[in-house]
């Protein structure tokens, strides 16, 4: 029998007793990171593989999503910083063993590909919002060039999205303190659950219904890989150290298994799959239900990982003392 | 801990830094130290213990407190408790200003006064009181280093009755057994030669989590050279984790195993023969004495095992003489406590340690001249020949028993004056009699830095500075090397408190006793006491410290022939004094109550953290620690029903509940027993810190044990149940 | 490179907080949050039992993924030491280094929302003096000094009595010890 107590009262904030440094905005802003990924890769294959035609709205109006998705998400993170004045420091130099600096770049470079993607389909996509910046000096020069360029354009939208989709995944994994994100899978995962979601958010956007179906079908493939996915990192996690069986034992059996495998894999990936088979098959009525879940479960992914990650730890320390009487120490 | 809870704390601290955190932090903050750094020499008035220590400011605010190097008493550490002590300065619940209790009909309120309102107040009672009753009938209660001048006072104008709480309420059976079986106490600091000990054996005496410095420095030190340590604990203390041989002893059976080790000293002619032969008396007696007593026996009473009580008394005679059995500090546990100390004292004679290296050495202090100041006078009656008639060995006050004086019309004591001291929490279970004596009292005087609970019952409260803002007496203990300590104010007094020789004095002039007091700054005695051996005030403020040479050996000399200051001259195993008082010429043991079915030994004790319960609301120290558990072992916990981290109420067979407090679940306990440290539990909601945390265990002390030889509470033979449901 | 190492004798450790409180002295820590704290590892079942103290911080790893999981460079390493420090200055808060920290050895500084840590005091250090905890133990079981240096005590005290460090198998190379 081993009893580990703290003899001093240690109760730093957000420290103790798990990690609660992130909440909802890192949830969010991963998940919307992804959903950006997602996008920017669907507009921009959509294009090169001529799709014209068949999706027409992942051709010419899917691609103005990303940046506002992005912008809420980069907001969520901003709102997360503690020091929230020096976040210019991201961009005063370059360090490249930190996944969030190599994030913070992949940002900076995303943010005017993804303007000048937006700006190859906005005559097709949004000619009113085209009419408007062609009245600003050099506008109509603008969009004739993105046009001109939206091969190449669309050509390195692809490995850089798929870069911010790894990335808010190796994000967590790199960060191999918490057992609970310490695999490679969790990369693949959110990219793959990204460009789920961004299917999801394409069923709704659509106008057509074959473009619809086509969505669902890709959709549904995803999902499949998605589920296929979490198992691996499961067992990825269940086959390590000591620390990682107890983080996975969360969800296998432990305090989480509820939320996990019913709030999460269930709404989330596993009525969506079913949904979006009948739907397929032509069984009407769930048309906009299927999408949403999708999107409500790409959002679970992350929040339920962000706070399992936060949970696993390498020591765990009884606490002996009521940490609210230590309040009393504040004025 | 719920996650819940925690994160209410979280957000507090998380909110409180969101706006700063977007505006300021522009510049990072400055490395510590590089400000105005200014030293001031300190003596510690967190403990007893008292070291000299350094206190730092950086710009004017106090930054640290560091020990003196050039001081025995810590070698330039400090504890815990003094490291903490700094923030006893900027504790925001200090008492300001003296109070004065006002009652208008039925409401008592406490009206902020000037001290000379106090003082004419506080000299108005008296008078009355000596007019109505005598002059004598004020006792003093003192627990701090400012004691003495309230006793040159109150000496001045006839009362003479004194006590402090350290006596009846912690070390005064051992005082009394060693001076009995020695001739001479033990002393503080304690005259234990641990350093250089080979065996050590701590009985009930849980030396690192009772954090007196030089004890734990010393004992640390033996145990890196390898001394064998061996602790006599229903508990797995901190030192019973350090020690060989852990003996977890059926609580209140000690005496049993301390005669089994003498039988097996005596019967297997282990002990020091020569050092028997040459300086103690009473020795036949003695063999015959412990004869019944073997390790058989003593396992029948103690549950320890033949073989382990055989062993340990093997290991304590291979080292010996350099064996110490401790004699432990706070021994007020079952009312035959002088017996018991006796029994240590004799184990020690035994084995020759008294006088010799790792045993116990003789102390010297510094012959330090009392400033010229007129005498008081010699009272005509002794107050004690009054109060203390059933205990005519003691030679001081017995804090219990003047409470008891105190009460009622017929009481022999009509004023207190109360300095430094906590008697609520100090006596056990004393609440409803320190009620009654408030009504019969017709002065009660408060002396503090905080407020304690027993400003509660005080007609006057007078705010103490604390020790950083004031000069007290030097510090001149008997101790190993001769030294004195300079204390002196780092900074002004805060509010309108006073150190305590200003207010002695002030109080002695509104008397009309101002002769007593023949100087305007208290700068002066100590410059004139210090130029007497040398020195200077002046000096001192440099240094802090001064040690003197020697100028009597620290142990005997081999062969040497020794005169012991008691009746026969010699170290007696067999006490006359006490068979001629009535009492067991030797240790007797009396087999302790067990508790009723469902009740479990109540232990109490220490932590590192707090000094009882006045550091409690120490901002720096409630920190680390700021309520206490009650240690459960498992097997009690499964039988009670309660699992650990929960909150429960300790109660006593006559239903008396503590406040809440959390269970610890731990093996570190004997099962008939539970434990938690003292000094938890405040009641008095002005210190804000304290106020409610943790439970009090002198509140649940329903069998309260007077020892017939010096009349001093033992704590330990209570009983408590756990009670559920104290969410 | 400089290797600073804390040497801590479990031995003679009673676990009293007198570092946790030197440290928030020596250090201006704010209330509510520590630096270092003290752990009590008890083994075994009554009456056989063993009780180990463990003066716990920032254990200035020689490969810490605090500092290479820090987007800012704001974690970093003291002049050519192991000594782990947060520029205040160049900190956003994004707490990666809290999360990647597997001691939760890291703390967020408040009210100014910086991250902060143990110094090793090198302020301290910087002047020939050993940290405040270790310079404030009663019992003089902890022991601070340049493990690159055979005769520094700290080597000779690896060198002749067991030790320990704590979750090496997370391969960040802590540099706390304790001996055993």
């Amino acid at each position: 029998m081993v009893e580990e107590v703290l003899v001093t009262a240690r109760f730093n904030a957000k420290v103790d007793p798990s990690l609660t440094i992130w909440s909802w905005e890192i949830a969010v802003y991963l998940f919307l990171g992804g959903l950006t990924a997602g996008i920017m890769c669907f507009a921009a294959w959509s294009l090169l593989a001529g799709k014209e035609k068949q999706l027409p709205f992942a051709h010419d109006r899917f691609a103005l999503w990303a940046p506002i998705v992005l912008s809420v998400g980069m907001t969520t993170l901003f709102l997360d910083l503690e020091h929230k004045l020096y976040v210019f420091r991201f961009y005063t130099g370059f360090q490249p063993a930190s996944p969030m600096s190599w994030g913070a770049w992949i940002l900076v470079l995303v943010y005017p590909l993804m303007v000048l993607q937006v700006l190859s389909t906005l005559r097709r996509g949004y000619p009113a919002l085209a009419d408007w910046i062609e009245k600003i000096a050099f506008g109509a020069g603008l969009l004739d060039s993105c046009e001109r360029w939206r091969r190449p354009i669309a050509w390195w939208v692809i490995p850089l999205a798929v870069g911010l989709g790894i990335y808010t995944g190796v994000l967590l994994s790199a960060l191999s303190a918490r057992p609970f994100w310490n695999s490679g899978v969790l990369g693949p995962l959110f990219l793959v659950s990204g460009l789920s979601t961004a299917s999801a958010l394409a069923i709704i956007g659509a106008g057509k219904s074959s473009e619809k179906h086509f969505f669902a079908r890709t959709d549904l493939t995803l999902i499949g890989v998605e589920l296929m996915l979490i198992a691996l990192f499961l067992i990825n996690l269940g086959t390590g150290t000591e620390q990682q069986l107890a983080a996975v034992h969360m969800v296998m059996g432990g305090t989480y298994t509820v939320p996990f495998w019913v709030w999460f894999v269930l709404p989330g990936l596993l009525i969506p799959l079913v949904l979006e088979a009948f739907e397929l098959r032509g069984i009407r009525g769930f048309a906009m239900i299927a999408p949403l879940l999708v999107l409500y479960g790409g959002f679970m992914l992350r929040y339920l990982t962000v706070e399992l990650g936060q949970l696993s730890r390498w020591t765990e320390y009884g606490i002996q003392f009521d940490p609210q009487l230590l309040m009393r120490l504040t004025p | 801990m719920q996650r819940r809870e925690f994160l209410k704390v979280s957000a507090l601290f998380g909110a409180s830094g969101f706006m700063p955190g977007l505006l300021g932090g522009c510049s990072p903050p400055p490395l510590p130290g590089t400000g105005e750094v200014r030293t001031t020499p300190t003596v510690c008035n967190i403990c007893f213990w008292q070291c000299a220590a350094t206190l730092y400011t950086e710009d004017g605010r106090p930054w640290k407190v560091v020990g003196n190097p050039a001081d025995p008493h810590c070698n330039g550490r400090l504890c815990t408790r003094g490291t903490g002590g700094i923030a006893s300065y900027s504790d925001p619940d200090r008492l300001k200003r003296p109070l004065i209790r006002v009652r208008q009909g039925n409401t008592q309120s406490f009206q902020p006064v000037s001290w000379d309102e106090a003082f004419a107040y506080i000299a108005g009672k008296m008078q009355t009181i000596a007019e109505r009753h005598g002059r004598d009938r004020i006792a003093l209660f003192s627990h701090g280093d400012g004691g003495g001048h309230f006793r040159r006072m109150l000496q001045a104008f006839g009362s003479h009755a004194y006590a402090h709480p350290s006596f009846a309420q912690c070390r005064g059976p051992r005082e009394m057994a060693f001076g009995l079986t020695f001739g001479e106490g033990v002393g503080s600091p304690d005259r234990t030669d641990m350093a250089d000990s080979r065996c050590i054996v701590l009985i009930g005496s849980h030396i690192g989590e009772n954090l007196h410095n030089g004890q734990v420095q010393t004992l640390t030190q033996a145990l890196e050279r390898g001394a064998t340590l061996i602790t006599v604990d229903p508990r797995f203390s901190v030192p019973a984790s350090k020690s060989r041989y852990w003996l977890p002893i059926k609580p209140g059976t000690d005496t049993a195993l301390l005669l089994a080790w003498m039988n097996v000293l005596i019967n297997e002619e282990l002990y020091d023969k020569d050092y028997v032969a040459k300086y103690c008396s009473g020795f036949e007696q003695l063999a015959e004495h412990v004869q019944p007593y073997n390790p058989e026996w003593a396992y029948l009473e103690t549950g320890l095992e033949a073989a382990q009580i055989r062993a340990t008394a093997h290991a304590m005679a291979e080292a010996a003489p350099a064996t110490l059995v401790h004699p432990g500090r706070h021994v007020t546990w079952y009312g035959d406590d002088t017996q018991r100390c006796r029994a240590i004292a004799i184990l020690n004679a035994l084995l020759g340690s008294w006088g010799r290296p790792g045993g116990f050495y003789a102390q010297e202090k510094v012959a330090l001249p009392e400033f010229p100041a007129p005498v008081p006078a010699k009272p005509k009656q002794d107050w004690k020949a009054e109060v203390q008639t059933r205990f005519p060995l003691v030679s001081t006050g017995i804090s219990n028993v003047m409470v008891d004086a105190s009460t009622g019309p017929d009481a022999f004591f009509k004023g207190w004056f109360v300095y430094a001291t906590n008697l609520t929490t100090t006596l056990p279970a004393v609440r409803e009699q320190l009620e009654r004596a408030a009504q019969s009292l017709e002065l009660v005087v408060v002396v503090d830095t905080m407020p304690a609970e027993i400003t509660g019952y005080a007609d006057v409260v007078l705010p103490e500075c604390t020790y950083l803002e004031r000069f007290d007496d030097l510090r001149n203990k008997a101790e190993r090397t001769p030294t004195l300590a300079l204390r002196m104010p780092a900074f002004k007094p805060s509010f309108d408190s006073k150190p305590a020789w200003w207010i002695a004095k002030g109080l002695a002039e509104k008397l009309g006793l101002g002769q007593y007091f023949p100087w305007q700054d208290y700068r002066e005695v100590l410059d004139w006491q210090l130029k007497q051996v040398g020195s200077s005030l002046a000096e001192m403020e440099q240094t802090g410290v001064k040690t003197f040479p020697r100028k009597t050996p620290v142990y005997f000399a081999a062969g040497e022939t020794i005169t012991f200051k008691t009746p026969s001259g010699r170290i007696e195993l067999y006490s006359q004094t006490l068979a001629d008082t009535g009492h067991d010429p030797l240790p007797r043991y009396v087999p302790p109550q067990r508790p009723p079915a469902g009740y479990f030994h109540l232990n109490y004790g220490r932590a590192a953290a707090h000094t009882f319960g006045r550091t409690i609301n120490n901002p720096l120290l409630f920190e680390l620690m700021p309520e206490n558990t009650v240690w459960v072992h498992p097997a009690a916990a499964g039988q009670l029903g309660v699992s650990n981290g929960e909150y429960v109420r300790l109660q006593n067979p006559d239903g008396v509940q503590s406040n809440r407090i959390r269970v610890r679940v731990t093996q570190r306990i004997r099962p008939d027993s539970v434990f938690l440290v003292h000094g938890f539990g405040h009641s008095e909601a002005r210190l804000r810190l304290a106020f409610g945390a943790g439970a009090d265990d002198a509140a649940l002390m329903h069998n309260v044990k007077i020892d017939p030889i010096m009349g001093g509470t033992g704590m330990r033979a209570s009983f408590v149940t756990l009670v559920r449901g104290a969410a | 490179m400089i290797t600073y190492a804390m040497v801590i004798d479990t031995r003679t450790c009673i676990g009293c907080g007198d570092c946790v409180v030197a440290c928030k002295n020596e250090n201006g820590v704010p209330a509510g949050l520590n630096r270092d704290w003290v752990v009590e590892e008890t083994r075994g079942e009554y009456p056989h039992l063993s009780t180990e103290f463990r003066s716990e911080r920032c254990n200035h790893c020689s490969h810490a993924t605090c500092v290479t999981n820090c987007p800012t460079g704001a974690s970093h390493y003291w002049k050519d030491t192991n000594i782990v420090l947060v520029a205040a200055e160049k900190c956003t808060g994004c707490k990666a280094c809290i999360a990647a920290c597997p001691y939760d050895a890291r703390l967020i500084m408040h009210p100014d929302g910086y991250i902060d840590k143990c110094t090793f005091c090198h302020h301290r250090v910087d002047q020939g003096l050993d940290p405040a905890c270790v310079s404030s133990c009663p019992t003089h079981c902890m022991y601070f000094g340049v493990l690159d240096d055979a005769d520094s005590l700290v080597s000779r005290l690896l060198r002749t009595r067991d030790y320990k460090a704590l979750l090496v198998e997370t391969g960040n190379k802590p540099n706390v010890y304790y001996l055993v």
